[in-house]
């Protein structure tokens, strides 16, 4: 049995049905790709699994260390080893990006504010930090902003690879990693994901373009269309996209990202 | 998901910050009022006759006048049964270690010698009606400052008082100033001279401890050309069991070039009445800054002022309010421009919760021939619950010419958006709450020293802990 395993999962959105029954089982170590067209299910596939209030379980099961995660609270999803990188984060006014990565690692140890052998130490912090940034060609001067506040695109997907790199995911999540970035972010992105890739961690990359699958490089590679998966194989499903785009599922987008500046 | 530890706002106040000590008073005045107290108040202060005189004056008005009825209801306030003078200790103590023993405790538990140790310039806690410690470093002696009680300021200061008390804010004012200065009793005095800066916050501790026991200080601070000093009030109380009235006047002058920064954070339990005036003059080139964070009491009423009385002068207002249940912070600011090329703002945010009500009451007044006057204010609510309400009355009077007045209200709730994405990175749902009001507040907070801004987050982390069952 894989590590992850969503089976036959089908979710709503206001009474809409959007996931039509979708299975998919990715083991740590190993990388997905979930590639599909605007409005085909993509980011509520990512939403759903992560537990976002807005949609509705109508069937199916995530299975992650024995627990139907479905059943559980985000945070307790995230403790468990769950992690999502956003496709569109989320600004939070008058909390620095200091003191979010502090709490949520703490909070992802356990640390309660009582038992301070599980807290994460200033030195500690700092540490794992500058290793981090400078992988991802950022620096301290982000810290003491607030949360993705007045980030650029390119900032804000940068510190949500931040993010995954300190919290040490077994099962990341990116949703969209790649979009609204240029060509130097995603590479720099890519590079701090590669160096995280290893039998520790399974990652899902959810994407509409084959761009990012040239950098981050799929072991398995799935197509949505209309809340369902139609094809499912190695990176070579990818290259076929690449050329045909969507349109033997009668699609006519192609998979070529739109240039950005 | 997680439990977390049911904590209700007013139940559990006591455990929290609620602690108590048992009373021990030299003078226990009567309940009620009525000329014969307010002359036993002022007989037993051995203050002179025309101060004896003002409070009879002030006590006529305060009968005369009609109960506010534009704001929060206060039909609920018993005068007749509120103490109007309490003396906890019939000396002053001018060390730490001269405080009477239970005083002492409580002020442990708050922290005060700490506090002291770290930044205080000097301490002037209020235990019951009147300052019983009092520390003053040499080194503002040596300038020229006067920090001390209001009592003790009318009796070893007696022209610089009668100078200015009472100026900024007359006994006619409103109802609640007139019955101020009829039984006022203790507060600061601050004197800062020509040119001096006081570089170290000057801080009050104000408890009231005793049922039923109305707490009227009266404080006036007066800065001189060309002088600056920061002064914090800060006030926890505990929970009884029966209505408290606390009716506070502060009165500030601000003279040119001068700029005095007024900080407060009060605490009181939820059943406090909290009718407050507070107001200040700013002359030529002058600052005045109220920093004002309202958190507990039943009702608070209060809208900091600043007269804006010569070309040059400043004014801000950054106030924060918390609404629990059964709480209503009726809290805004006011500013009078008077003069031509002023300037003012006022910074208000407001949190409900839990069926609790703010309102933002503001004032902007902009007298003829005051051109050029510049005024902004913003007012931000945030909603945690459908219960809870919020609502603004802002009034504005412009008589001036070139004048740029600007106004921005949002409410707002706490977006499952920003929950969501604090909780998938593991952050359970009550802290991820917190840190929300905490990021909200977060332009009020970083205005206070830190120990406050840390004490501040602590509290709102308490008040928060009930919302999640």
């Amino acid at each position: 049995m894989a590590d992850f395993e969503i089976k036959d999962l089908r979710a709503s959105v206001e009474g809409r049905e959007i996931l039509k029954g979708v299975s998919l089982a990715i083991s740590r170590g190993e990388v997905h790709a979930v590639m599909g067209l605007n409005g085909t299910g993509k980011s509520t596939l990512s939403h759903t699994l992560m537990g976002h209030p807005g949609y509705t379980v109508d069937g199916g099961s995530v299975i992650f260390k024995g627990q139907n995660v479905l059943e559980l609270e985000p945070d307790e999803r995230a403790r468990l080893g769950m992690f999502l990188a956003f496709q569109y984060p989320v600004v939070v006014p008058g909390i620095s990006m200091a003191n979010f990565l502090r709490t949520a690692m703490n909070s992802k140890r356990g640390y309660d504010g009582k038992d301070k052998s599980k807290q994460v130490t200033p030195k500690e912090f700092r540490g794992l930090l500058k290793g981090e940034l400078e992988v991802l060609h950022m620096d301290d001067s982000f810290l003491p902003r607030y949360i993705n506040d007045g980030f650029s695109g390119g900032e804000k997907k940068r510190a949500e690879i931040l993010q995954m790199a300190m919290l040490k995911p077994e099962i990341a999540i990116l949703d969209e990693t790649d979009s609204g970035l240029d060509i130097d972010s995603i590479k720099f992105v890519a590079e701090a994901v590669n160096r995280m890739r290893g039998p520790e961690l399974g990652i899902l990359i959810i994407t509409h373009y084959t761009r990012i699958l040239e950098f981050i490089k799929p072991d398995f590679v799935h197509v949505l269309v209309d809340g369902k998966f139609v094809l499912s194989g190695g990176p070579e499903v990818a290259e076929r996209l690449e050329k045909t785009g969507y349109a033997e599922w009668g699609k006519e987008e192609t998979a070529q990202p739109e240039e950005v500046a | 998901m997680a439990t977390v530890p049911k904590v209700e706002v007013g139940t559990d106040y006591k455990e929290k910050y609620g602690f108590f000590v048992p009373e021990e008073y030299v003078f226990k005045a009567k309940r009620g009022l009525n000329p014969e107290i307010v002359k036993e108040i002022s007989w037993m202060k051995q203050e002179p006759e025309w101060m004896t005189n003002m409070r009879l004056r002030s006590l006529e008005i305060f009968r005369k006048k009609p109960m506010p009825k534009w704001g929060a209801d206060l039909s609920v306030i018993d005068f007749e049964n509120i103490f109007y003078y309490l003396k906890a200790s019939d000396k002053q103590s001018k060390t730490w270690e001269e405080l009477p023993p239970d005083i002492k405790a409580t002020y442990d538990r708050l922290g005060v010698p700490e506090a002291e140790r770290k930044f205080l310039a000097g301490v002037s806690a209020q235990y019951e009606s009147e300052v019983v410690y009092h520390s003053l470093q040499e080194e503002l002696t040596k300038k020229g400052v006067i920090f001390t009680d209001t009592d003790s300021a009318l009796r070893d200061h007696p022209e610089l008082f009668k100078e200015y008390f009472g100026t900024v804010i007359p006994p006619a004012d409103n109802k609640f100033s007139a019955l101020n200065t009829a039984v006022w009793s203790g507060g600061s005095f601050i004197y800062v001279p020509k040119g001096v800066r006081v570089d170290i916050p000057l801080q009050a501790y104000f408890r009231i401890n005793a049922e039923n026991m109305g707490q009227f200080e009266r404080t006036l601070i007066i800065c001189d050309e060309g002088s600056f000093v920061h002064y914090i009030e800060g006030c926890t109380a505990p929970i009884y069991s029966t209505d408290s009235l606390h009716s506070a006047v502060v009165e500030i002058i601000v003279k040119k070039n001068a700029r005095c920064r007024y900080t407060t954070i009060q605490n009181w339990s939820t059943n406090v009445y909290n009718l407050v005036t507070k107001r200040a003059m700013a002359y030529a080139d002058a600052t005045m800054e109220w920093v004002d964070g309202n958190l507990g009491s039943q009702i608070t009423m209060k809208y900091p002022s600043v007269y804006l009385m010569e070309p040059g002068a400043k004014g801000d207002v950054l106030s924060v309010a918390f609404a629990g249940k059964g709480q209503h912070q009726d809290a805004g600011g006011k500013m009078i421009h008077v003069a031509p090329n002023t300037t003012s703002t006022i910074t208000s945010k407001s949190i409900s919760k839990g069926g609790g009500r703010t309102s933002y009451r503001g004032h902007i007044k902009i007298y003829p021939g005051a051109n050029n006057c510049k005024s902004f204010v913003k007012c931000d609510a945030l909603l945690l619950d459908d219960e809870s309400r919020s609502d603004t009355y802002p009034y504005n009077d412009v008589d001036a010419e070139n004048v740029t007045l600007g106004h921005e209200a949002t409410v707002s709730k706490v977006s499952d958006e920003q929950l969501f994405y604090l909780m998938s990175r593991g952050i359970n749902r009550a802290e991820a709450e917190t840190m929300i009001v905490n990021g909200f507040i977060e332009p009020f907070t970083k205005e206070l020293p830190l120990e406050y801004a840390v004490e501040l987050n602590r509290l709102i982390q308490l008040e928060m802990e009930g919302s999640v069952g």
